[in-house]
């Protein structure tokens, strides 16, 4: 690469770098993979970072894939050059303007990290089948398998766009290539200059609408006309594939590299021949180019470009001695006669009358590893006699016996390849490190790198692997090592959770992270561990890089001790030039953060080496102790023998008949996942303790629980187990524990933090206090068991339903994979024991849905009869609509129901009636209507007509249907469905977990971000007010509305999520959600919840029409007068201070307004407050249709 | 009446001069306080403490969610322009500069040997004219005597002196076991003026809370008194110009100040409750008073009431707790 400008950087980073330099206007709206591409095109925007013609492009973020369409294609019709960024279900609401930008013929390109599409189950990962749906919108589609090619086809595309007028879609593989780190040639700005002729860009801006020479589009045509007009357009489709492949020829002429839109490697004279889009080529390269310099007559085929799709251009790639194709796609058409790139390989062939013989197959989706073995297997294929023409690579198909079998060994690898597997803790900085590693490696010498990481799909206790290569040549290995010269652990834990070592290879290094002295570590391995060090001979390397880092002033972020290790043991690059390098990352990422926190990371690298010690292997393996199972022997029989398979990192190995063909799957599983992630855990003070109940309330894991129960209950209990008499009136002469689930903890300090009690002797000891998880994990464990194993109070025990009082209701949300410190599951745990045994929630994509239901584990739960919340998320955009249909199918089945109870003649006709009253919903305890309908049971069956009884009669107990999610779709992507259901007489419930931005894909500013808060794509502070949809909703005036905050007052959240589900229309709840991207360490949450009420941020109020009938005025401001400052609110936030830092006057020009705001709001809301009005239609034909009962 | 000045090597119109305070955080109220004929621009401190801690914190916040998780590299707003170190405050010395045309004298804070210098350093290259050193130490190490405390302090003052060549005034608290010898260490140090005494944030306890609350209450003009005593005695002792902070809010207390020797006298409290026109106020009341008591020079009020010249210098020393007692019971009815 002499000569020419490399970097190391990401296919995002890669594509987004030529788009942005050769684009005006991009409208993006964020989204897993591709979020990442927007960022970048912001920050450069909000640099100044000029395009190639001298001007910043307009970045602007919209409410949605389909805004950022609309906008785009208002931005082409306008003729401005334009681009977007995007994936999966961001692309099928792209869908609609795709069809008009590319009918229109308007030049533009696209770029899309190719997700897979929502089906049985949501995936964040790879595949095609978020662009094959697009296949017909007539965009020309083009596919970049690396990310060099991300880089070069982003130009490409966009040339040949503009020379022929037909859209592009460019789009390579999420993650494996999106996220892929690898060492590319930069094309500079004369290089995107010389792909393009300026009269492109002129005859583009020409074609724009302007009322000097006026035009119309976007007419409606009629059957006389439509089709020819429709095909009009089918000579600059015709023309296509010339002008791209003119491009292609051109790039080379300019950087030398060249591409054909079907590029063929391999044997000249092939006798098999595979046919594939995206990174799949890169390991089908790697492995032909292999075979065919063994003399094996194979060959690839590399389309490049699969829209419009050149047959001819097919024919004259294929070499002509071909006797077998397999075709593989990277999605599935459930149904079709073959996937698509198949059909279109088979339809051009049968054309042609060629007469070889073709095989389709499924590989990869979901980002499935796609492997050497796995090419070698599909070609082996080809030759099997009378093989079925379809098949799947890649899995085991029990079911429909279609997959081939492949070679699970690993692959060779060859050995002048450095391959490196770190296993980190992701609080500990690992992938950013090795991110910086491979940077230093690829600067610094000629070598090529490669970095592939693999994240956690939980936020708390995440762990990372990161998979790195360095190698004399181009990597194309798109696939994880599984032979590692290198191996790091950077947490012992996961020693013993995950087969750490299974992808050492031979000689390898290993090097851990551990406490303990080297000469004790090898009697601390289980023996499996000694086994396979012992088998691979491998070199074993200890440091307490927590000890280093701890005396650098670093907390637990080990990165640089273990980067510095790294490069210390593993010899890719000169030590003291990888020192050198590492710190001048140091002073340049972090310089700007600060002085300290370069000198501390300087003092970690500087220190690391000395404390790094190489262990002696003993000969013999000494260990009785075997690794523990992933999951307790009492799990039921799915846990043991699924989830366990996922939790150790074994899920591959399932079979498809492991799993349920329709997406249904269990709940409350996260029980059995023991993650101890927790270094200190809250344990309980019983002398301190005034059993408020606080710290349940706020616990986001429900890993601390209250039970009060009869003395007699205690019988047996572990001899550690406390206990204490209760304390208040109603339940007097029971007994009272508070008790930790030690090991789902994970240790986020914010129990401790509202404990209101403190030892009077020692205020520093509160009733509850954080203690070192290893000294109480046993003892607590049996308090934990004992504990779940205590009756569970009946509901009609709890006389005051307050916040405390709640807590005394079983949590069926528990042990999510939520941030430590969680705003948001609290409320979500409320709702489950508030209502849980009744509770249908629809979930809209986001954080919630991600700890809600993102397997290997489930944390909606069951009581002791089994009935728990039942969960579904259907999309981002559409939960209200989503939820508003479970309100209307359990209605319908509740009349049907009715009807059926009422027609039954063998019943107490009383009882029947009794059970059709209306059932007052402020009420939690439905006992009494479980036990009407038991009565109708057993009647039923002592008259022997059950059957099908036991469905009917549960639909006469009311449902509560919750529609929750957070502020990205309540505000922004989902509110025109949102509005649409509070426009409904619906008795639905929506919980808006408003975090003020979006959490989920990492920040992103949204509707309900607040003036002066620095968001991503508003990085230099918010500069409009947050959107009020409180005040919106209330000026319904039937619907019922409350903002709510359970770290300023419990009380008041508690109420209005029962004033909310008692009242019979819709109810929406705005709760205020301490978030990571806010900025302060989450202990602080609540505290930091009453400074957003006491200064007005966050007033705490509840509309409820069912006053106005009551001659009140419908809103109570709950949270009375301004009593804090904003400026304070805004001083303990680092999303505010960001600005600060950027901008001291700026800063206080927005706490200046932000107050003035909020002010005004709270005005409005103190007149509203005294507002007496009529009630509204609607409010009285809700009152009316149920006075507190449920509708029916 | 001629009050010129000479402060930290500059000539002062006058010895008024207002303190660090937020006064002078904005530059709007800066150069008002010049046309208000400050003489030179106090800037509040560059604590350390706060800066790492800021630094801390916010990396903490952003880097420990940062690459954890699949759907987001980080959680944070990055914005390229955000700095969290010293060059906010470093910007604020450059901008203020080119705003006045007095003296700005920075103010410091450090907390480590490595952080006095280098931030001594950084201020004078952003082009302070002097700098303060705020030596802000609670001793609650059982294990550092008073002399360690000391040393360091006089040793950190050296190495800032050999460091940067901008004049030093080293700013203190009353806390110290024999404060004259202290002084006079600090003065053959190279410290070019002594400013007394710091004012503590103090810490009271909320007894419902079980918690400590800290708040930094506005001075009273009781508070000169102890002032009062140490210019006195330190009058003349010392080569290092005196200044008095705490307690002055009127010219009473200015011409009383200036009596005991302070060179200059710096206000706060009293520009914070009645605006930074009331220096001026100060400076014409003393001019006039001086006129009317018919002094015919500064040099001629300053120090007069020292323990050097005072027609009573026990009155500044040990036995005066006594004489106080006595005096006190003779009041009584």
């Amino acid at each position: 690469m002499a000569g020419t400008l490399t970097k190391s950087l990401d296919a995002n980073e890669a594509a987004a770098s030529v788009a942005y330099r050769m684009n005006e206007v991009i409208a993006i709206y964020p989204i897993t993979p591709a979020s990442p591409m927007g960022e970048f095109c912001d920050e450069w925007s909000a640099a100044k970072k000029p395009n190639l013609w001298g001007r910043t492009p307009s970045v602007a973020e919209m409410q949605s894939e389909a805004g950022a369409a609309g906008t785009v294609h208002g931005s082409l019709q306008a003729g401005a050059l334009t681009t977007t960024f995007t994936a999966s279900q961001g692309l099928l609401l792209m869908l609609p303007n795709m069809f008009k930008i590319a009918g229109e013929l308007s030049a533009f390109c696209i770029h899309v990290a190719a997700r897979t599409i929502a089906t049985h189950a949501l995936s964040i990962f790879g595949d095609h089948s978020d662009v094959m749906t697009a296949r017909t919108t007539g965009f020309a589609m083009l596919c970049s398998n690396s990310v060099q090619e991300a880089h070069d086809f982003a130009c490409i595309g966009q040339a040949a766009s503009l020379q022929s007028r037909i859209p592009v879609l460019h789009f390579f593989d999420g993650f494996r290539t999106s996220h892929e780190v690898q060492k590319i040639s930069m094309l500079g700005d004369d290089d995107l200059r010389a792909m393009i002729d300026e009269q492109w860009i002129a005859d583009h801006r020409a074609r724009a609408l302007s009322p000097d020479h006026p035009v119309i589009r976007g007419t409606a045509q009629n059957p006389d006309t439509f089709f020819q007009a429709r095909e009009a357009c089918n000579p600059f489709y015709d023309s296509f594939p010339d002008a791209i492949q003119q491009a292609m020829d051109r790039f080379k002429g300019v950087t030398g590299r060249a591409y054909r839109i079907f590029d063929y490697v391999g044997h000249p004279e092939a006798r098999k021949v595979l046919i594939l889009m995206g990174s799949g080529c890169e390991t089908a390269d790697e492995t032909i180019r292999r075979m065919a310099d063994a003399g094996e007559r194979v060959g690839l085929i590399k389309v490049r470009l699969f829209r419009p799709f050149s047959k001819a251009a097919l024919l004259d790639a294929l070499p002509k001695s071909v006797e077998g194709i397999a075709v593989l796609d990277r999605t599935k058409e459930p149904g079709a006669p073959g996937e698509p790139l198949y059909l279109d390989v088979v339809a051009t062939l049968r054309e042609a009358g060629h007469a070889a013989r073709i095989i389709g197959g499924r590989y990869g989706l979901s980002s499935k590893e796609f492997t050497p073995s796995m090419v070698q297997a599909v070609l082996r294929h080809i030759d099997t006699p009378n093989a079925p023409p379809q098949f799947t690579v890649g899995i085991r198909d029990d079911v429909t016996q279609l997959s081939i079998n492949y070679d699970p060994a690993p692959d060779h690898e060859p050995d002048d390849v450095a391959r490196a597997v770190f296993y980190g803790l992701g609080s500990d900085g690992t992938v950013g490190a090795n991110k910086n590693s491979i940077k230093v490696i690829g600067t610094n010498t000629d070598k090529y790198v490669q970095g592939y990481f693999v994240y956690d799909s939980k936020k708390s206790g995440a762990r990372t692997v990161s998979h790195l290569r360095i190698s004399p040549r181009p990597i194309q290995s798109a696939y994880l090592i599984r032979q590692a010269s290198f191996v790091a652990c950077h947490h012992e834990v996961f020693l013993d959770r995950y087969d750490v070592l299974e992808h050492a290879a031979p000689g390898a290094v290993f090097l851990l992270n551990t406490q303990r002295a080297p000469d004790t570590v090898w009697e601390s391995f289980s023996r499996e561990v000694q086994q396979q060090i012992a088998d691979k001979k491998l070199r074993i390397y200890v440091i307490d890089a927590l000890k280093v880092a701890g005396e650098a002033g670093l907390g637990s972020r080990i990165n640089t001790v273990m980067q510095t290790c790294f490069f210390k043991l593993s010899n890719v690059i000169d030590f003291d030039l990888a020192v050198g390098e590492i710190k001048k990352t140091i002073r340049t990422t972090y310089g700007r953060k600060g002085d300290e926190i370069v000198k501390r990371n300087l003092a970690a690298v500087d220190s690391a080496v000395e404390h790094l010690y190489p262990v002696d292997v003993p000969q013999q393996v000494s260990a009785t102790r075997v690794r523990p199972s992933a999951v307790s022997e009492h799990a039921p029989d799915l846990v043991q023998k699924v989830t366990a398979m996922m939790l150790a990192d074994q899920g591959d190995l399932l079979p498809v008949s492991a799993f349920p063909p329709d997406g249904t799957w269990a709940t409350a599983t996260s029980k059995w996942e023991k993650r101890n992630i927790a270094t200190e855990i809250p344990i309980w003070d019983t002398d301190v303790c005034i059993q408020c109940n606080k710290c349940a309330l706020v616990c986001p894991h429900a890993a601390i629980r209250t039970k009060v129960y009869e003395p007699e209950a205690l019988a047996g209990a572990p001899a550690t187990f406390k206990s204490d008499d209760y304390n208040a009136k109603d339940l007097r002469g029971l007994k009272y524990t508070v008790q930790v689930a030690p090991e789902d903890c994970t240790g986020c300090h914010l129990c401790v933090e509202v404990c209101p009690a403190k030892n009077k002797a020692n205020p520093r000891r509160k009733a509850i206090n954080m203690e070192p998880h290893a000294d109480h994990v046993d003892r607590e464990r049996a308090g934990f068991e004992f504990f779940e194993n205590l009756p569970q109070l009946k509901r009609d025990r709890i006389v005051r339903l307050d916040a405390k009082g709640s807590q005394f209701l079983e949590p069926l949300f528990e042990f999510s994979g939520a941030c430590a410190g969680c705003g948001e599951t609290p409320y979500v745990k409320l709702l489950t024991q508030l209502f849980g045994d009744r509770l249908l929630i629809a979930n809209a994509t986001g954080c919630s849905s991600i700890y809600g239901g993102n397997l290997p584990t489930t944390p909606y739960c069951t009581n002791a009869e089994g009935r728990g919340p039942a969960w579904a998320n259907s999309l981002f955009e559409d939960n209200a609509e989503f939820g508003f249909g479970f309100r209307l199918a359990c209605d319908q089945h509740t009349e049907r129901a009715a009807t059926w109870l009422q027609s039954l003649k063998n019943v107490d006709s009383a009882l029947i009636n009794q059970i059709l009253e209306p059932t007052d919903t402020s009420r939690i305890d439905m006992s009494e209507q479980r036990a009407r309908l038991t009565q109708v049971r057993d009647q039923l069956r002592s008259n022997g007509a059950a059957t099908g009884a036991d469905e009917l009669l549960n639909k006469l107990v009311p449902k509560s249907v919750w529609l929750v999610g957070g502020d990205g779709w309540a505000y922004d992507i989902g509110f025109g469905g949102l509005d649409h259901v509070l426009a409904s007489m619906a008795n639905v419930n929506i919980l808006v977990l408003d975090t003020e931005v979006y959490s989920n894909t990492g920040g992103q500013q949204s509707k309900a971000t607040p003036l002066g808060a620095a968001a991503k794509f508003a990085t230099a502070g918010k500069e409009i007010h947050k959107k009020d949809l409180g005040l919106i909703a209330m000026s319904y005036g039937h619907a019922y509305v409350a903002s709510i905050a359970f770290g300023a007052n419990e009380n008041h959240t508690v109420k209005a999520f029962l004033e909310a589900e008692s009242y019979p229309g819709p109810s929406i709840i705005i709760a205020y959600s301490h978030c990571i991207a806010h900025g302060y360490d989450m202990r602080h949450g609540a505290e930091q919840q009453k400074r957003a009420v006491k200064s007005g941020v966050w007033p705490l109020y509840r509309f409820d029409p069912r006053r106005i009938a009551e001659g009140q005025p419908p809103l109570q401001l709950d949270s009375g007068a301004i009593t804090g400052s904003v400026t304070d609110y805004m001083n303990n936030e680092a999303r505010f201070r960001m600005v600060q830092k950027i901008d001291p006057e700026r800063f206080r020009r927005f706490a200046k307004l932000a107050k003035a705001e909020t002010e005004r709001r709270l005005e409005i809301y103190q007149q509203l407050a005294k507002l007496h009005v009529a009630p509204s239609q609607q409010a009285e034909m809700v009152g009316a249709s149920a006075n507190g009962g449920e509708s029916r | 009446m001629n009050l010129t000045t000479t402060y930290l090597g500059f000539t002062l119109p006058h010895p008024f001069i207002p303190g660090a305070s937020p006064l002078a955080d904005n530059l709007d109220t800066v150069r008002r306080m010049e046309d208000s004929g400050a003489p030179m621009i106090m800037l509040r401190s560059l604590f350390e403490e706060q800066i790492v801690g800021e630094q801390l914190a916010t990396y903490h916040a952003a880097e420990t969610m940062a690459n954890v998780f699949g759907e987001a590299t980080s959680f944070l707003a990055d914005p390229p322009d955000a700095v969290f170190g010293p060059e906010q405050y470093l910007e604020h010395i450059r901008k203020i500069r080119s705003a006045v045309r007095v003296p700005v004298v920075a103010s410091l804070n450090g907390r480590t040997r490595g952080g006095w210098l280098d931030y001594a350093k950084l201020i004078e290259q952003a082009g302070a004219n002097a700098l303060e050193l705020n030596v802000y130490d609670i001793a609650t190490d059982g294990e550092r005597s008073a002399a360690d405390i000391e040393q360091e302090t006089i040793h950190m003052v050296r190495e800032i002196k050999g460091a940067i060549a901008l004049p030093l005034a080293v700013k203190l608290s009353p806390f110290y076991t024999s404060f004259a010898n202290f002084a006079r260490q600090l003065d053959e140090a190279g410290a070019d003026a002594i400013v007394i005494f710091n004012r503590f944030y103090q810490t009271d306890i909320d007894i419902e809370e079980l918690e400590p609350v800290t708040a930094l209450h506005l001075s009273d003009s009781s508070e000169v008194l102890l002032r009062l005593r140490w210019l006195a005695i330190l009058f003349d002792r010392i080569r290092a110009d005196l200044a008095v902070t705490g307690g002055v809010h009127d010219a009473i207390g200015a011409v009383k100040a200036l009596m005991c020797g302070a060179t200059t006298v710096q206000m706060v409290s009293a520009l914070l409750q009645r605006g930074p026109r009331h220096l001026f106020k100060v400076a014409a009341s003393v001019s006039e008073w001086m006129d009317e008591h018919g002094y015919e020079s500064l040099e001629q009020l300053r120090g007069s009431m020292s323990l050097k010249n005072c027609p009573d210098p026990s009155a500044f020393e040990r036995a005066n707790y006594m004489q106080t007692l006595y005096s006190w019971r003779d009041e009584r009815p």
